[in-house]
């Protein structure tokens, strides 16, 4: 019976019945009070033997973990598959252009931008291309000569220089860019959205005259204003429309480097009469910024995640508790075979730790595959953080030992006799 | 006959102090309720006996304080050499894994195990590898005349061969000491007779049973009897 290899242990008990117990039966003492421990692999058969003799029940709180973890990482995921998304973008537009506009006067009256500011733009060092578009204000375009005056469309008519669309990055996308013969003549560029509201005819009716339609741009990223323009040469402008000249938006190109620079001195440059009544702005600033304003969203979305996540916890709990209610004949045969309170303990936590593992597990490569669709749908790179998987594994865990944590004390502390009376 | 090859008591457990020691032992709970009233009782180790008697005249707190899944109010409960009272919960787990097996009345089984699992889960807590536990579960399962349902699920057996199947949990570790609480009181006569005829052999390999009964006819069966009523040894 006694075992060759007595164990060194000096706790107080054990050296108490090495007093009380013949010399013949010391080792024999400290090895038949030794509870042995569980192995981990015995822990996680154990655990799964509970969960199986109920699939139906674990299933479904296993899902409710699912679901919050799945919405989570889809939330994060789909949020950082669009960031990924206009970061490529803005690599292929370039963060290196800035736009000047007219602000406003000291009065509070629209201020204009003198008609040779391009030009002294163009001077700046790093400054690569400077062109400029001006609102035509006094009139609207319109489809023909039919529609009412009032029905702008929220179109507007500006006059451009040649070099537009290789400065602001623009892309024709039926048709031909205006050109030194047809800059002075009734012709006009639609953007992409002025095409769409204007019917893709042949000719706009602007000023009292019908204007040829020679091209359709596609949608401009860095500068938006102009998917709702009809865009006509300079001199077209000045001679039909009678068109002050004034810049309304100048768009330059500089050195990458030297960005920060050329904004410190663009105002002044344009204006030099009058530097505050100028704006300048940078479009890829308005691109991240609009970014920022999905995080602020996403965390939101993400706020709801964890509702769900919660609520997948507190299912979790209470199927824990109703097993230990169930169970209390096999807590009972589990102490008369010899398990102590922290091994039942043990048990139900390990038992509700691999419940919320699976549920995680199910929602985290549920998340991902949601993700990877949409992000497909939107032509996005797929992009799924490590954090937000680490953080989803993370919070089954924690939530998994805290919903089992309680059911599991309490399966602890029920006395055998009492549990093995349950039948 | 005996079936069970190695004499599993050693003359050092005949010699040292008898398996059980009850000493002027009472049981109350809360309520005023006195389950047992200053019980004495030894049993050396190797014996058979019954504790018999009829309902509520504390046989099964008798059960639980030999088993020590309960402790007394007063006076002192010793198995296999340990006072009850001075050892912790771990303690006294680790002596039931090692030193003390269970029947029941209604064999607590895992459904959804087999034979084989359900037994060799009864020595989960004695720290034995799974081969290890595996193994002695099949010599156990053989021992008691289950080896060819070693795969089936408790509801594939019969009542006495579930009641095999506990047995052979509760004999698996070789604990020196048997209690077997109304081990017949869910089965017919013949199977009765076959899990008796089981613990008579257990015996004769030189177990300690203790068996627990209201059934004067399977008390009288047995070499030895403590006869109980309204918590006395009467």
């Amino acid at each position: 019976m006694s075992s060759p290899t007595a164990l060194p242990n000096s706790s107080d008990l054990v050296e108490e019945h090495r007093r009380r117990i013949p010399p013949g039966h010391r080792e024999r003492a400290e090895d038949t009070l030794r509870s042995a421990r569980l192995r981990l692999s015995d822990l996680i058969r154990l655990g799964g033997y509970g969960l199986r003799s109920r699939p139906l029940r674990a299933v479904l709180s296993a899902l409710g973990i699912a679901i919050g973890i799945a919405a989570m990482i889809s939330v994060v995921g789909i949020s950082a598959s669009s960031h990924a998304d206009l970061d490529r973008k803005l690599a292929k537009l370039g963060t290196n252009m800035l736009t000047v506009s007219p602000g406003r006067t000291m009065f509070g009256k629209q201020a204009t931008l003198p008609d040779e500011s391009v030009a002294m733009i163009k001077r700046i060092g790093p400054v690569q291309s400077a062109t400029a578009t001006g609102v035509v204000g006094t009139v609207h375009a319109y489809r023909n000569d039919r529609i009412p005056v009032a029905q702008t469309g929220g179109l507007s008519v500006v006059a451009a220089k040649l070099d537009l669309l290789t400065t602001v990055g623009a892309q024709l996308d039926q048709g031909v860019w205006l050109n030194g013969a047809t800059d002075r003549y009734p012709a006009v560029v639609l953007g992409a959205t002025a095409a769409e509201r204007l019917g893709y005819g042949p000719t706009v009716y602007i000023g009292g005259r019908s204007w040829v339609v020679v091209g359709v741009l596609r949608k401009v990223a860095l500068a938006s204003e102009l998917d709702t323009s009809v865009i006509m040469g300079w001199p077209a402008a000045t001679t039909y429309l009678a068109f002050d000249g004034h810049p309304t938006t100048v768009y330059t190109r500089s050195a990458d480097s030297q960005v920060e620079a050329v904004r410190g001195v663009l105002a002044a440059t344009a204006n030099p009469s009058a530097p505050n009544e100028v704006d300048v702005s940078r479009p890829s600033d308005v691109l991240t910024l609009r970014r920022a304003t999905n995080a602020a969203f996403t965390s939101l979305l993400l706020g709801l995640g964890s509702v769900a996540l919660l609520v997948g916890g507190i299912g979790v709990a209470n199927t824990m508790v109703i097993s230990v209610l169930e169970r209390r004949s096999e807590i009972g045969l589990r102490r008369s075979l010899g398990a102590t309170k922290g091994q039942i303990r043990t048990q139900f936590v390990a038992e509700s730790l691999l419940l919320s593992m699976i549920g995680g597990a199910a929602g985290a490569l549920l998340g991902y595959l949601v993700t990877g669709t949409y992000a497909t749908t939107q032509k996005w790179p797929t992009v799924v953080p490590w954090w937000i998987l680490a953080g989803g594994v993370g919070a089954t865990v924690l939530i998994g030992a805290i919903a089992g944590l309680y059911p599991a004390i309490r399966a602890a502390r029920l006395a055998p006799t009492e549990a093995l009376a349950a039948t | 006959m005996n079936t069970f090859g190695a004499v599993v008591t050693t003359v050092d457990d005949a010699e040292g102090h008898p398996v059980i020691e009850l000493d002027d032992v009472s049981k109350s709970y809360p309520g005023g309720v006195a389950a047992l009233r200053s019980v004495d009782m030894v049993v050396d180790y190797g014996e058979l006996l019954a504790i018999v008697g009829p309902s509520g005249s504390g046989k099964s707190t008798m059960l639980n304080l030999i088993g020590t899944l309960d402790r007394p109010s007063t006076g002192t409960v010793r198995i296999d050499g340990y006072d009850v009272a001075s050892l912790s919960d771990r303690q006294l787990s680790a002596l039931r894994s090692r030193r003390v097996g269970f029947v029941f009345q209604h064999f607590h089984l895992a459904a959804g195990r087999d034979a084989l699992g359900n037994v060799a889960d009864g020595l989960l807590y004695s720290g034995a590898s799974k081969r290890d536990r595996e193994q002695r579960a099949e010599a156990a399962l053989v021992r008691v005349g289950l080896s060819e349902r070693l795969t089936h699920r408790p509801y594939q057996l019969s009542g006495g061969e579930r009641q095999r199947v506990a047995l052979a949990r509760a004999v698996a570790g070789d604990p020196p000491l048997l209690l077997a609480d109304e081990p017949t009181g869910n089965l017919d006569s013949v199977s009765g007779a076959g899990v008796m005829r089981l613990l008579h052999e257990l015996h004769e390999a030189g177990t300690t049973i203790l068996v627990i009964t209201h059934d004067r006819e399977i008390a009288d069966s047995l070499p030895r009897q403590v006869r109980m009523r309204d918590g006395q040894v009467v």
